[in-house]
């Protein structure tokens, strides 16, 4: 089973990033389950989702505790969320943000995903749309398959501005 | 296209394919996406049913008996203080022989204000006369809506079903869904008490000491009489589109020595913990229990048995547990966990078997291990 953490502020688009993330792993023909953390959340506060993946059907609901991969959508959330919590020794961590950050033990890569949103304008109620360029990052790590990534968001979304900003996520992915 | 959804939105996809004559909708958190859901099929047309926005669970009910007495399929949602305050019609509708749908989403009680899992909310209704089901994955809260319907207005039946699903763990995660084709596997509704309205009458319902146990044994009666309906309707079901249920999913029980006997995702879970007590060497198996109305005999005899309640009778113990007593001679180990959604992993699961005493009751995060 291979488990994410996705950490990001409410009304980012942390929870679609993991349903995402969920049915394109269900269209490369495994099982997974996208959970929600609802808590007393609201706009802008930090808030995170868990997505499982397995070959097997998930038996699990309990929290993710010990992740293999963290993702942060939103880099500020650092500040006051300690994202490494659980990470398993030697898993990834993939962070919003141009610049890369290293973090010893693990493999970090970085994206600038709020950047991508911003030149395909991808955005809704001012806030820049992150949720489907991340699923191109994903899947040039090879959580994803990349013909299942496109699937996924076309499912979800009729405007494809979306697979332009995750090709271009793909690209522009430093690991 | 492989589908994912959510808990709700699977109920609600059973319920479109169903086609309820009348659904009745009252919104609280965590059911309102279902009756959400529902509203957007039957605005888009999908789904051709009148929808009633009413103004209370205690009218949702109401709304479903007064149409339901015409012949109409009808379905409604709710959760906690939703169902409570429902509970004067909830009876009123198993008393009246109405094969009422409604998919209760498992929510705490309150004081404190609390959204999140537990079942006593359910159990709460559990000498209402509703037969009742409780899921685990969210195929499951699709699969148990659509036979909810075909159970339910069964002739020998005739008697609501609640559907139950745990708030937020299921009702808000997504997971896989296959939808089917139900054909001619939920057949039209023929309730043969349905009032004629073209023939409008006036009925005197009291009814006296030499007759009202007659009503009563007669719901009995039909309880008994769906052991054998829930069992043609789950074969029928896994014969045409090929998933298998029964009234407890048994996991690794042949030959087990202890069972861990759950409801809903922590059954599922429990599953888990198995498999890390077996690596140990202890002789576990799980018994998830899907059926509580009607309640089957479970095969626990000889059998070390750990009951999970998430749920509680205060002055007696753990609901689940004081059924399964109920029925065998054997000394429970009883924990009482998950109470308004409390995190129980796994790992907690495997604790409460290695850590069993017979004939004590545990509660997970109040009492410590002796």
């Amino acid at each position: 089973m291979f488990e994410i953490r996705i950490h990001s502020r409410g009304g980012q688009g942390g929870v679609t990033a993991a349903r995402l993330l969920a049915l394109a792993a269900i269209l490369d023909g495994k099982y997974a389950t996208a959970a929600p953390f609802y808590g007393a959340e609201r706009r802008g506060a930090p808030i995170v989702s868990f997505v499982r993946l397995d070959d097997k059907p998930i038996r699990v609901y309990s929290q993710i505790k010990r992740p293999d991969m963290v993702i942060v959508l939103d880099a500020s959330v650092m500040d006051v969320v300690d994202v490494l919590q659980g990470l398993k020794s030697g898993g990834k961590i993939l962070v919003n943000s141009q610049q890369k950050k290293e973090f010893s033990g693990y493999i970090s890569s970085n994206v600038d995903l709020t950047g991508i949103a911003l030149k395909e304008n991808l955005v809704v109620s001012g806030s820049p749309i992150l949720n489907t360029p991340v699923i191109g990052a994903l899947a040039k790590m090879g959580i994803v398959s990349v013909d299942s990534a496109k699937k996924a968001i076309r499912e979800m979304f009729t405007d494809e501005r979306n697979v332009k900003a995750a090709e271009a996520a793909y690209r522009e992915i430093t690991a | 296209m492989k589908k994912i959804a959510t808990g709700n939105k699977a109920v609600a996809e059973a319920v479109k394919q169903a086609g309820p004559d009348v659904v009745a909708a009252y919104p609280i958190t965590p059911q309102t996406e279902i009756v959400e859901q529902i509203a957007e099929f039957v605005s888009s047309g999908e789904l051709k049913s009148r929808y009633i926005p009413v103004e209370s669970e205690h009218s949702a009910m109401a709304a479903c008996i007064g149409a339901g007495i015409t012949g109409a399929r009808t379905f409604t949602a709710t959760s906690s203080h939703g169902l409570l305050y429902m509970h004067e019609m909830t009876n009123w509708a198993a008393g009246a022989r109405l094969p009422v749908v409604m998919a209760t989403v498992n929510r705490s009680l309150g004081p404190g204000w609390n959204i999140w899992a537990e079942h006593t909310d359910a159990l709460q209704e559990r000498d209402t006369g509703w037969l009742q089901v409780y899921v685990s994955t969210v195929q499951e809260a699709y699969d148990a809506t659509l036979m909810a319907f075909r159970i339910a207005e069964h002739n020998d039946v005739l008697l609501p079903v609640m559907v139950n699903l745990d708030g937020f763990l299921l009702s808000h995660i997504m997971q896989p869904l296959d939808t089917v084709e139900p054909g001619d596997f939920v057949p039209p509704l023929n309730l043969p008490h349905a009032i004629d309205t073209k023939n409008p009458a006036g009925y005197g319902g009291l009814t006296g000491p030499d007759q009202q146990f007659l009503i009563r044994w007669d719901i009995e009666r039909s309880m008994r009489d769906s052991a054998k309906v829930i069992e043609e309707t789950e074969r029928e079901f896994a014969r045409r589109f090929g998933r298998k249920y029964g009234f407890t999913e048994d996991y690794r029980c042949e030959d087990a020595e202890v069972i861990v006997v759950a409801m809903g995702t922590l059954g599922k879970e429990a599953e888990v913990a198995i498999d890390l007590l077996r690596k140990e060497g202890i002789r576990a198996g799980s018994m998830r229990l899907r059926w509580l109305r009607p309640f089957p005999k479970l095969e626990l005899k000889g059998k070390e048995v750990v009951v999970i309640d998430r749920d509680y009778s205060f002055g007696r113990g753990g609901i689940l547990a004081t059924e399964i007593m109920a029925q065998t001679k054997e000394e429970l180990f009883s924990v009482i966990a998950g109470i308004g959604g409390q995190e129980v992993t796994y790992e907690n699961i495997a604790d409460f078997v290695r850590n069993r005493r017979r004939g004590t009751e545990f509660w997970f995060g109040v009492n410590t291990y002796v």
